[in-house]
């Protein structure tokens, strides 16, 4: 029996040996390839190599993928496919009460149960799994072995091949055909040929396993999206996006794109990936500290680059010193703060919005710089272009938030070329200032410097990170001088609000409630305003990207709303900001302080409340 | 081009007396000496005193903050390796809170001229001990006398595995001038110990060896390819002694001497370098550690790949390689479907 579905949440799990990763990456393209639109989120363990079998080794992979307004990887998911004890005890709680569930029975005895902490060997009444789950047991381990018996391969790497019999089964669970699998599966391994011919005996036998045998449950259909416009797509993850919005930035600015940065988790896949794009010229400095990282940048901006620095939370705390200079030097600089939980090193892997207030405020002196958030992986790319934008053409650091979530998920990408993509301007500096040029000189309507880099000639000059004379550009102690200072820098910032666009609202425009959030929330809340709508709960979303300045409609937009609900993954940071920059609005907080994603459902209970 | 042309227009506001004037001096005459043009040039300081350098001199210059020249400089150098960089910086800013930066910059080898300022002292926080304070000094944070040990910025240069080394005092200014004039001609980083005199805070730190009459005997000018010949008579000169124990050590000898040594500032191996550069640095207060001369001038100079250099040559034999040169093609590389 086969059962249309508009969208369903499947979730791999294994060892961290297993494979999932690909597995769930593989089915997630499949999938997108067959038009559903999909979001997909890693779960993998902080451990690098966690012992087999043990929970702390247990490494999972959610996508949801659906016909139309797929905006998170799902709450819980409908499908379970667990290579071993551990990764279905430490999935208990992720999963829907009557969902289908995998299982490798080879893996479901003695040994593996006793790993996982298992007290008796009936896992499942131990777990207390409903009978409304199903089970599907299969002898995953026994097939795999079975399907390369001739292939000459060591059992070890037969062992590894067993997750494309998984995705084999779960491909004709979902009536996905494998040749597209295969196709992905032929790059992957271009220069391994053994293992690509393995990898496709698997697939394929873990395909027609699940057919032969007809085996009891229901297969799905899901249908295309008929929401996304028309185009090519590729799915990328929030990092990667990040780093090909600030190559695509500096190829239109015609800047040198330069990238100071230290390892940090979950930030550093944007120096891996700019490390290796040496073929469209990216500059990459792996500095010896996350100040060394911000400063290599701020030379690289003095000396005319597109200039970034990447990093998470702690190190962002690190850089607040470098970052007040690029302020006081009123420098280009991009600096991408990928959060996680905090404070201190707190939870390097895990998610939250907890550095908005460090991001607007966290520097000494009055310094404001440009804050901005992306909202999905894909948008990444669209944020990381528009903080480069920003910076360029407004001469200040723009600070752009991303987290866990955000770094590693993935969304469809509909691929831009670069003449589409907005212009960038970056500032330059009238001619006429040739001989005469100090760095305090502005352009007298928006109050931005005009900008030589170092090189140029006949426009040698000194900047400091003192504070200098508004006329001449030498360090300055005059009160009225740096009182006018402080307001240049302040209004050169604001005045960013006309270069942004407005505030949109999401949703049902004349309901009561107005649901707002900023950055990575932007797919829970969305899908919890659909579900309120269709409940005939009336509820809009206002949500964020552009954090300081804010948008110029923002008083007007939320005043229209006699409930608003802001909705963050911290205990109220963006409440608290907008407290400030309102007047007479009343701000209802619902946080979540887990270092996990929102649960939508918890979102659509709590509103309804 | 002449020293003139390279002197911004601020008014120089180093204390009268202080050793940071000569040493502004002598760059102002290195730089018209090198000819790099005012616009190619950029000079990058830290906090302190000596990071004060950038305002009076008519090239690209960043005062910046604290510690970081190095860092900043490095930015600059490998965004644009056409540019000739300096750092300006002192013995708190490069070696306490500028401490990583500065191996790290000497590690990679960036093509930096660096001038540090050695007063051993804090001068613009006003008299506190620094890292080259010797141990037992007096200060306005050590009223008992400090009980660190302090660095010596040559070991610190060789343990980093530098290629370059100089050594300067700010009353010797051909010496200056040459010292810096050859860290420009070295491709790497090149430090240039300037010995400076803090008249207010620390007055006469260096006078065991700057005062006029001692100078001669009390310091040897080390030349590539000249022998190690010093004193007011030039009748003294270095060579090694292996009588003592399992390491040769260095002794004064009459300038006759057939053992005397001929500097070879190439050698690859720095344990001669790091010999020289330790004759008489005082570790502790009030104490001469040894009778030798204190080397002064250019006392490694090696040559090696520059990390500006490797950075670019790298992205430069890429896109060489590379099919992809811009956004849109490196787009067409992706796994890609249309729906």
């Amino acid at each position: 029996m086969t059962t249309p579905l508009q969208s369903v949440v499947v979730r791999f799990s294994g060892d961290s040996g297993d494979g999932m990763q690909l597995t769930g990456t593989l089915f997630s393209n499949l999938s997108a390839i067959l038009g559903n639109e999909i979001s997909t989120f890693p779960d993998f363990p902080a451990e690098i190599r966690a012992p087999q079998g043990t929970l702390g080794g247990v490494s999972g992979f959610q996508v949801q993928l659906g016909s139309s307004h797929v905006f998170t990887p799902g709450d819980k998911a409908d499908v379970l496919v667990a290579m071993n004890p551990a990764a279905l005890k430490v999935n208990i709680g992720n999963i829907r009460p009557d969902s289908v569930i995998i299982i490798d029975t080879d893996s479901f005895t003695g040994k593996d149960l006793e790993k996982a902490l298992y007290q008796t060997d009936n896992p499942f009444t131990e777990l207390g799994l409903p009978e409304s789950q199903q089970i599907v047991p299969v002898a995953l381990t026994t097939l795999t072995k079975e399907s390369l018996r001739d292939s000459g391969m060591d059992n070890k790497a037969v062992l590894r091949s067993k997750n494309m019999f998984a995705l084999g089964l779960v491909c004709w669970l979902f009536n996905r055909p494998i040749d597209k699998a295969v196709h992905f599966l032929e790059s992957k391994f271009k220069k391994k040929p053994d293992l690509l011919t393995a990898n496709i005996r698997c697939l394929t036998d873990g395909f027609n396993y699940g057919q032969n045998l007809a085996l009891n449950i229901n297969t799905y259909t899901i249908d295309k999206s008929d929401d996304l416009p028309h185009g090519v797509y590729t799915s990328i993850a929030g990092n990667k996006a990040t780093a090909w919005g600030l190559i695509a930035a500096a190829e239109k600015a015609g800047k040198r794109l330069f990238l100071g940065s230290y390892p940090i988790t979950p930030a550093t896949d944007i120096m891996h990936e700019l490390a290796a794009r040496k073929d469209v010229g990216a500059v990459v400095v792996q500095a010896e500290d996350e100040i060394a990282g911000v400063c290599t940048a701020i030379g690289a901006s003095f000396a005319g680059c597109l200039a970034a620095t990447s990093t998470s939370g702690p190190g962002l705390s690190l850089k607040s010193e470098a970052i007040g200079l690029a302020v006081m030097a009123e420098l280009p600089l991009v600096v991408i703060d990928v959060q996680r939980g905090g404070p201190s090193t707190g939870l390097p892997t895990k998610t939250e919005q907890t550095d908005l207030l460090q991001a607007v405020y966290g520097r000494n002196g009055e310094c404001p710089a440009v804050v901005i958030a992306a909202s999905t992986p894909s948008n990444c790319f669209r944020y990381a272009y528009e903080a480069s934008r920003l910076a360029l053409e407004n001469m200040t650091p723009v600070i752009l938030l991303s987290d866990t979530y955000l770094a590693n998920g993935t969304s469809l990408w509909k691929l831009p070329k670069l003449a589409e993509l907005p212009e960038i301007h970056p500032q330059g500096v009238p001619e006429e200032l040739h001989g005469q040029f100090n760095p305090a000189l502005r352009d007298p309507d928006t109050l931005i410097r005009y900008f030589a880099p170092a090189g140029k000639e006949g426009f040698e000059h000194r900047n400091i990170g003192l504070e200098r004379d508004q006329l001449k550009g030498s360090i300055s102690t005059n009160p009225d001088n740096h009182a006018a200072m402080i307001r240049n820098r302040a209004q050169k910032v604001a005045q960013v609000a006309n270069r942004i666009p407005l505030l949109e609202v999401y949703g049902n425009k004349d309901a009561d409630t107005l649901l707002v959030g900023f950055g990575s929330t932007e797919g829970h809340l969305k899908a919890a305003v659909d579900i309120l709508n269709s409940e005939g709960k009336p509820a809009a979303l206002a949500h964020f990207n552009y954090i300081n300045p804010l948008p110029r409609n923002t008083q007007q937009v939320l005043s229209a709303y006699r409930r608003i609900v802001v909705c963050e993954l911290n205990t109220g940071q963006f409440a608290a900001y907008l407290r400030t920059k309102t007047e007479g609005l009343r701000f209802e907080q619902f946080n979540s302080l887990g270092a996990q994603p929102f649960q939508v459902n918890d979102i659509v209970e709590y509103v309804k409340s | 081009m002449q020293a003139q042309d390279f002197k911004s227009d601020q008014y120089v506001r180093f204390c009268p007396g202080c050793g940071d004037h000569a040493i502004c001096a002598a760059l102002q005459k290195a730089m018209a000496e090198i000819g790099v043009p005012t616009h190619q040039t950029v000079v990058i300081s830290g906090i302190g005193c000596s990071s004060r350098m950038p305002h009076y001199l008519a090239t690209y210059g960043f005062n910046t903050i604290h510690g970081r020249g190095a860092a900043i400089a490095t930015g600059v150098k490998t965004a644009n390796p056409d540019l000739t960089v300096w750092q300006m910086t002192g013995d708190g800013d490069c070696l306490a809170i500028g401490g990583n930066h500065f191996i790290h910059s000497i590690r990679r080898n960036v093509d930096l001229n660096i001038c540090l300022f050695n007063n051993r002292i804090y001068g613009l926080t006003k008299g506190q001990y620094s890292p080259t304070s010797p141990k037992g000094f007096v200060s306005k944070s050590s009223p008992f006398g400090t009980v660190e040990r302090p660095f010596i910025p040559a070991e610190l240069v060789f343990g980093a595995r530098g290629t370059f080394f100089a050594r300067t005092l700010d009353v010797d200014m051909p010496t200056t001038v040459r010292c810096m004039v050859q860290a420009h001609q070295h491709k790497g980083a090149s430090v240039v110990e300037c010995l400076v005199n803090c008249v207010i805070f620390n007055n006469g730190t260096h006078s065991w060896i700057a005062d006029r009459e001692t100078r001669a005997e009390r310091t040897i000018l080390l030349e590539h390819g000249k022998p190690m010949i010093f004193g007011i008579n030039k009748d003294k000169g270095l060579a090694l002694d292996y009588s003592q124990g399992l390491m040769p050590r260095l002794i004064v000898v009459p300038a006759s001497d057939q053992r005397v040594l001929v500097h070879d500032a190439t050698l690859a191996d720095p344990a001669l370098h790091r010999m020289l550069a330790l004759m008489g640095q005082p570790t502790e207060a009030g104490v001469q550690p040894d009778d030798l001369p204190v080397a002064l001038g250019v006392i490694r100079n090696v040559e090696e790949e520059t990390y500006d250099e490797a950075v670019n040559r790298q992205i430069r034999e890429v896109q060489n390689k590379s099919r992809i040169h811009s956004f849109d093609e490196l787009v067409g590389t992706l796994e890609q479907w249309e729906i």
